[in-house]
């Protein structure tokens, strides 16, 4: 039996991992939504969790850390756009190149880590909030990266369907050649929304390394930078599913640890592989519902304005 | 029900089509029609867009089931035998064939490859080339389709790729040949000689749906028409006595006013280019060393088969491209660089080739459409933010003015007709006053209702001062709306000359190259 306490714990633990994947995936989303498929998320996490801990480490600040983390990730995807967009290499190549461009930096960086720990980010008490059985952890007692997450979910939302850049971002990411025509900076709005995404993975990085498990590993990001790109895949491009599926993934990883400790008679392995095939099989069921909205038209395809 | 009922056709019916009705949810697409088409007969089948041509031919091809009715073809005996619905193999066993407006030909491949592709069975490990051959060239002298079978289609023009494409019905002996849109692409030249094929490929008895927009073709080629209007059958008729008039007026269901187009009163140069050169000298779709005046209150048509150097002229006017060479100005001021949002301020309005490619962005609504050219303007945008429920409620306005058809502002693009799309365009184009309006094939696909309504906004615009840059295949389009035509081939523009002195075949001519360019 889970008593109230379990539970609130349980809770609390979903909401720490789904938060990684929801940065890393609403950033991957905007650069998507413009155009750009970036495979680099998996390499501008891990450099900014690197980045981020060596900062934090070195410096004794984990709000310094973090910008390190969200400069770190920018430039990495700076890497990314100069080749994708400005020179019109193949997206999918030049993303993997990020990727392993990131994974080995990061190594570099973190060498002199491995063994360290920092003390994590403090997380909000509110009295009487935090209190509350089950859910008072999980809502009221989390740490500023989550709470960040949630602004971001609602500031992206908001930006895509009702400002100006929003607009034009997502007329680039539908029809380049008309978004040109009709006088929009298509190369420039895609490199400010690759930026974006590069931010958003460097600052999921640091909720890595300084608040969910805050010490130095080389493969820390565990693949966490894939699972965000498939998010934005099966959300439809869709900000608010995003947060559905980054929870849900959360919710299976989290349970299935807790499954293999009650030491059910089922393969770990299997387990383990659990929160993968949640998430894709209800994300398949909710794209096979969904009317319309597919992947952005210019999705992936290099834009060199002719003539 | 067919016309001649009292003095009996005595040519065997080879295709009858009784009663057909297909029905997509509340929309009734094709409304209880009848079709009988006899061997050697060349018939037109006139429709506006959505008036169910297209469905029509579908289930006569097999990619839709008709809900009721029948479709009856003669068997090599000159029996008639249902052909079984949602077939399109059956369809072709039956001798049916089509020549699609946009052509199913395999670019890397010959015309020899392409003609016999499909005939024969994918393990055989050679083409049967003899026999294959020596039957095109028997096809070639009966029609009078001349074409070389063994170089790349992609090395072909347009009429030669159509040439291969009636071939490749004529190939697999069909009896009925259904022809959509065929002169689309062609030059009068071409046209005229695809006429000549057409008619004797009847005389041999062969079957010809001939579908198209242009009337005066429907009435010199085709010797009954079929009228289609709101997925029923308004007419069917001998086109002997019809005139264009009628033949319009039963289509769009009214009367069509004659185009009032009132006498030009030329202002200053707007556009001029003075020896200028766009697109990289290899490319063929470039202009070389080009002379042009547009002045505001007038129209000036460039005629030209597509790919000749209308879309480097369009690309300069729209500021997707920098000239190479010459001096390009717009009100005098230099156009130098390639710089679209820069010529949307200077007062260029795009009315683009390709709505669906660069001229609108399908996924967004009407509304955003609309707006999306001028969305840095104080009444789009504050801060940043849009001014959402003003676009809105400007977009419903230009809606009820333009008379586009759509559910609201918040519809996707993508959902409304060509015509309807074309009618946004042309709100976001002409609503801001610009001072050059390029109108590039403005109304191609469109029907005659929206083609009109294109037609009367252009003049419009050219009454209130505007110069307006037609570029346009169809020659009926130029001399009803351009007061100086100039003609484009091989990246060379002749001169404007006043539409009133040229006629359609001195135009025809020079689209083929005679007398544009280096020989002139």
């Amino acid at each position: 039996m889970l008593d109230a306490a379990i539970l609130g714990a349980v809770f609390a633990s979903i909401v720490a991992a789904a938060t990684t994947l929801l940065i890393a995936s609403l950033g991957e989303l905007v650069a998507e939504r413009a155009g750009t498929l970036n495979l680099g998320v998996e390499g501008m996490m891990i450099v900014g969790a690197a980045v981020g801990y060596a900062t934090a480490y070195g410096s004794g600040s984990l709000l310094l850390g973090t910008l390190a983390a969200v400069l770190a990730g920018v430039l990495l995807s700076l890497v990314f756009a100069g080749l994708a967009i400005w020179l019109a290499t193949n997206q999918v190549a030049s993303g993997l190149a990020t990727t392993i461009l990131g994974l080995g930096v990061a190594g570099l960086i973190g060498s002199n880590f491995v063994g360290t720990r920092l003390d994590g980010a403090p997380e909000l008490v509110i009295p009487g909030l935090t209190d509350l059985p089950i859910i008072g952890e999980a809502v009221f007692g989390q740490n500023a990266y989550v709470y960040a997450s949630l602004v971001l979910l609602a500031a992206v939302t908001y930006t895509l369907a009702r400002t100006r850049i929003g607009l034009v971002l997502r007329a680039v990411g539908e029809n380049h050649a008309a978004a040109h025509a009709l006088g929009h900076p298509v190369r420039g709005i895609r490199t400010l929304a690759v930026m974006f995404g590069g931010a958003c993975a460097g600052l999921a990085g640091a909720h890595l390394s300084l608040a969910y498990t805050p010490f130095w590993a080389s493969d820390m990001t565990a693949g966490r930078g894939w699972i965000a790109l498939a998010l934005v895949v099966f959300s439809a491009w869709r900000p608010l599913w995003l947060l559905g599926g980054a929870y849900l993934f959360g919710a299976v990883s989290i349970l299935q640890l807790h499954a293999q400790g009650f030491g059910l008679g089922i393969p770990s392995q299997l387990l383990s592989s659990l929160p993968y095939l949640a998430t894709i099989a209800a994300l398949v069921v909710i794209s096979a519902l969904k009317h319309g909205q597919g992947a952005p038209a210019s999705l992936g395809v290099p834009f060199v304005p002719d003539r | 029900m067919h016309p001649d009922s009292r003095h009996p056709d005595p040519r065997p019916l080879v295709l009858s089509l009784t009663g057909i009705t297909k029905r997509f949810g509340s929309l009734v697409a094709n409304d209880a029609i009848d079709l009988d088409v006899r061997a050697g007969e060349i018939v037109a089948l006139l429709g506006e867009n959505g008036a169910g041509k297209t469905t029509l031919m579908s289930i006569l091809f097999g990619h839709y089931i008709a809900d009721e009715g029948s479709v009856s073809i003669a068997d090599a005996d000159g029996k008639l035998a249902p052909l079984p619905g949602g077939s399109a193999q059956a369809a072709l066993a039956a001798g049916i064939g089509m020549v699609h407006q946009h052509f199913a030909l395999a670019e890397n491949l010959t015309g020899f490859e392409n003609i016999v592709l499909g005939t024969q069975s994918l393990w055989s490990l050679k083409l049967r080339g003899r026999g294959a051959r020596a039957k095109i060239s028997r096809l070639m002298a009966e029609s009078g389709l001349a074409v070389d079978l063994d170089v790349p289609v992609a090395r072909l023009s347009v009429g030669e790729q159509q040439r291969i494409e009636i071939l490749k019905a004529l190939y697999r002996d069909v009896r009925v040949l259904i022809l959509d849109e065929p002169t689309a692409v062609l030059t009068p030249q071409e046209a005229d000689s695809l006429a000549a094929t057409v008619r004797a490929l009847a005389g041999k008895g062969l079957a010809v749906i001939f579908i198209s927009h242009k009337l005066h073709e429907v009435l010199a080629l085709c010797e009954r028409v079929v009228v289609l209007r709101g997925g029923a059958k308004v007419a069917d008729r001998p086109t002997a006595g019809a005139d264009r008039a009628t033949l319009a007026e039963l289509m769009v269901g009214r009367a069509i006013p004659p185009r009032e187009r009132p006498p030009s009163i030329p202002g200053a140069p707007v556009l001029s280019l003075k020896s200028v050169s766009v697109g990289a000298p290899s490319a063929r779709d470039r202009l070389e060393d080009a002379d042009l005046e547009v002045c505001g209150g007038e129209i000036v048509g460039i005629a030209g088969v597509s790919g000749n150097g209308q879309g480097a002229l369009a690309a300069l006017v729209a500021g997707l491209a920098a000239p190479r060479a010459g001096e390009a100005l717009l009100d005098g001021a230099r156009l130098a660089a390639a710089d679209p949002a820069g010529r949307v301020a200077a007062g260029v309005g795009r009315i683009p080739e390709d709505r669906h490619r660069d001229g609108t962005i399908g996924a967004l609504t009407v509304a955003e459409n609309f707006v999306l050219e001028t969305i840095a303007a104080p009444e789009n945008q504050r801060a940043g933010l849009l001014r959402r429920a003003a676009i809105r409620a400007r977009a419903a306005e230009a809606i009820k003015a333009y008379d586009v058809r759509c559910p609201g502002p918040e519809a996707a693009i993508r959902a409304l007709s060509g015509g309807n799309m074309q009618k946004v365009v042309l709100a976001r184009v002409l609503e801001r006053a610009p001072r050059l309006v390029l109108a590039h094939q403005p109304t191609r696909g469109l029907d005659i209702g929206a083609t009109t309504d294109v037609h009367r906004r252009l003049i419009a615009a050219r009454g209130r001062g505007a110069a307006v840059l037609l570029i346009s295949e169809d020659l009926d389009e130029l001399f009803a709306l351009s007061d100086r035509i100039a003609v484009v081939h091989a990246g060379h523009l002749s001169p404007a000359l006043p539409a009133e002195g040229l006629d359609v075949r001195t135009v025809g001519l020079m689209m083929a190259g005679h007398g544009v360019g280096e020989a002139a």
